[in-house]
């Protein structure tokens, strides 16, 4: 193996990871608040997926700029969702909360099949196939595009919550729900904004994936498998660690693929997650629970 | 009425009788009877990743129903069962299809799931016509009840060798390294493996420099291709499904992978979702494949049927093969005129038609339920359709090779 083709290699790693990370934002988001975990995650992505899709088949709306508006769509059906559906079982016992979300996700799925069928489809933007070289490092423009537009919609969620007066009251809900409603914050308003910020991060992240890759609608179940490896990676609940975890990911992916055999891909990402679980069991940049 | 001429049936003599009616009724009669019409169990992935060739194969035993029986043949009930792309699925499927009543099971389509089925449908004693399923051992393990009409891994591979030599002959353009992809599922492991075990004995002019093994239901293949690349390859040869080798298609590209050509062994790289979403970048490829036949009747008569009923979807393997297991299915519950289970092997292992749909001279199984020889031929993609250009007897058109280049497109 030569010093370019593993260069190339870890390039593409990093682009995709950060494209992965992107979509993991959306399930720590929801944890780190709400406290619960999003089994419908890749489905909510795959929705995302579709309208941007739908959006390109109807105006040729190319899927980047498609992403305010998969992210909007998607706000309000989180946000929706959290308000009519989840918000009703957020105090029962976590299982039944997993079987909800779980039942969503098979909603969704087989909403999406009766809909779009199972056929893969995609977009075909002028430069799906273009790629540019610096030296004989060969970069494709989909996946640059979408590594930029994915740490873009990431700097504005960091943003959001370290800068605006609604992200900061979310920040206080997740730090201290009693507190917040003390000091007389609208705390299940709070929850359903934040349900939905995590399903507009998925609608942005699935626009920006369906640059990358085909869509149909059993795609979704892998991508939610793919974000629980990523945050319990970086830390279940830090929006950080998701970024670092979906780097992680995309670059060992790459050299598993580079290094060994691509098929041992999968067993390199779940290796990581056995490691960080033994060696920092709240994930790298997670917080230990006392 | 007095008390002495009431009819003396008492409650309990009616809910023992209602009993014995139901029990009697929802026993399956898979051993069944002299019938004018023989329930088919039709296992296909439906759902999960393989779902749209499930489809694409229902719509051939659909057509085939249509037109068998306006050619005469006895009318069949059509029973569906659903693998969902899984293995263990596709096991309780058959089960389901035949404790509902089937008389017969036709699928599935993939190796490993049609294994699964050829063990219950030993277990149970009903016959299994495989429509599509290349694994070796499905007919080299003493199974008494599988009968299958398409090639084995080895039949595959062994015709592509021949198919290649033809080609790289006909062009004057012989790749001397190849670089081989393939799907890590029974499928594509069989088939690579005999493909491995095949290369020497065929004297084949050039080298496979790299051999890849992946999961077809990945995300992202850039790894594989850059691994391919890496090795220098003249030629790819991909033993695939259908998203991935869309996926693999734009790394090609994207990664400036310039080949002499991508020849295919398996599904994904002629199907209408590929060609759709490759648009002139899936131009040339050529899979060597079992293929339809169009200079036959039957399959002339297929065609007209599945254009009029689905205008502009083609036609490939997994439409032709599924109306041939129909086929099959129909003349052999003709001839045997039962649906009785010992009846319909008699008349399987007697079958003896010319005129089915696919490439070869017809089919008639032997001993072990294997067709003999089931040729594959070579088909190009050109401008959303497959053509035929191996071997002569089939060929529609002359082959492209080399392909042309990606970015002179």
């Amino acid at each position: 193996m030569d010093f370019w083709t593993l260069v190339n290699a870890l390039t593409s790693g990093l682009l995709i990871g950060l494209v992965y990370g992107l979509s993991a934002l959306g399930l720590s988001v929801i944890f780190g608040v709400i406290r619960i975990v999003n089994f419908a995650h890749g489905e909510i992505m795959v929705m995302g997926m579709f309208f941007a899709l739908l959006m390109f088949q109807w105006f040729g709306l190319d899927p980047l700029v498609s992403v305010p508006l998969a992210a909007a769509a998607m706000f309000c059906f989180g946000y929706v969702l959290q308000l009519v559906v989840v918000s009703r079982v957020s105090h029962l016992p976590e299982h039944m909360q997993f079987l909800l979300l779980a039942a969503i996700a098979i909603m969704i799925v087989s909403a999406l099949l009766l809909i779009f069928g199972p056929d893969a489809q995609g977009v075909q933007v002028d430069y799906a196939w273009e790629s540019f070289a610096i030296g004989e490092l060969i970069i494709d423009y989909p996946k640059l595009f979408a590594a930029i537009a994915a740490m873009v919609v990431a700097g504005v969620l960091l943003a959001f919550f370290k800068y605006s007066a609604t992200g900061k009251a979310i920040r206080a809900c997740a730090d201290n729900h009693m507190g917040a409603k003390v000091v007389g914050l609208n705390v299940s308003h709070l929850y359903a904004l934040t349900f939905g910020v995590g399903a507009a991060c998925l609608g942005a992240a699935g626009a920006i994936i369906l640059l990358l890759f085909e869509v149909h609608p059993y795609l979704a179940p892998g991508y939610t498998l793919l974000a629980f490896v990523i945050v319990i990676i970086g830390g279940l609940g830090s929006l950080f660690g998701a970024l670092l975890g979906g780097i992680l990911i995309g670059v060992s992916e790459a050299l598993a693929a580079l290094l060994f055999e691509p098929s041992m891909k999968s067993a390199f990402s779940f290796g990581l997650l056995i490691i960080v679980l033994l060696l920092r069991p709240q994930g790298l940049l997670g917080r230990a629970v006392r | 009425m007095s008390e002495k001429t009431k009819p003396t049936i008492s409650r309990r003599t009616v809910l023992a009788g209602a009993g014995a009616g139901a029990v009697a009724s929802a026993v399956p009669l898979k051993h069944g009877f002299a019938a004018s019409k023989i329930k088919v169990g039709v296992l296909l992935p439906r759902s999960g990743p393989q779902a749209q060739i499930g489809i694409d194969c229902q719509r051939g035993a659909d057509i085939a129903a249509e037109v068998l029986k306006a050619e005469g043949y006895p009318d069949m009930e059509f029973v569906l069962g659903d693998t969902e792309t899984k293995v263990d699925v596709a096991r309780a499927q058959a089960e389901k299809l035949i404790d509902g009543g089937a008389n017969v099971i036709v699928g599935c389509f993939d190796s490993g799931q049609t294994m699964a089925a050829a063990q219950v449908c030993e277990q149970k004693n009903v016959p299994l016509v495989v429509n599509i399923a290349a694994v070796t051992k499905l007919t080299e393990l003493g199974y008494k009840w599988v009968f299958r009409n398409f090639p084995t891994g080895p039949m595959i591979v062994r015709d592509a060798f021949v198919n290649q030599k033809k080609l790289f002959g006909m062009s004057g353009a012989t790749p001397k390294r190849v670089a081989l992809l393939h799907v890590n599922d029974t499928f594509g492991t069989s088939l690579a493996g005999a493909l491995f075990k095949l290369t020497p004995r065929f004297k084949m002019p050039y080298k496979i420099v790299e051999k890849i093994a992946y999961d077809p239901y990945g995300r992202d293949f850039s790894a594989e291709v850059r691994k391919a690349k890496g090795a220098k390859p003249d030629a790819l040869w991909a033993v695939s499904r259908l998203n991935d080798a869309i996926s693999i298609t734009k790394e090609l590209v994207r990664q400036r992978v310039d080949l002499m050509g991508v020849m295919s062994t398996g599904p994904g790289w002629y199907e209408d979702a590929y060609m759709k979403a490759t648009g002139k970048y899936g131009n040339d490829v050529i899979s060597l494949v079992p293929w339809v036949d169009y200079k036959k009747p039957m399959a002339q008569k297929m065609r007209d049927a599945y254009q009029k009923r689905f205008p502009g979807r083609g036609i490939t393997a997994n439409q032709g093969y599924t109306f041939d297991a129909i086929l099959i299915v129909a003349d052999a519950f003709k001839r045997a005129g039962s649906t009785k289970n010992t009846d319909l092997q008699a008349a399987l292992q007697k079958t003896k038609i010319t005129n089915n749909t696919t490439i070869g001279k017809g089919i008639q199984f032997n001993a072990k339920g294997q067709v003999p020889y089931v040729p594959s031929g070579a088909v190009q993609n050109r401008d959303g359709k497959q053509i035929v250009v191996l071997p002569e007897f089939a060929a529609v058109g002359k082959p492209i090779w080399p392909m042309r280049p990606w970015r002179k497109r």
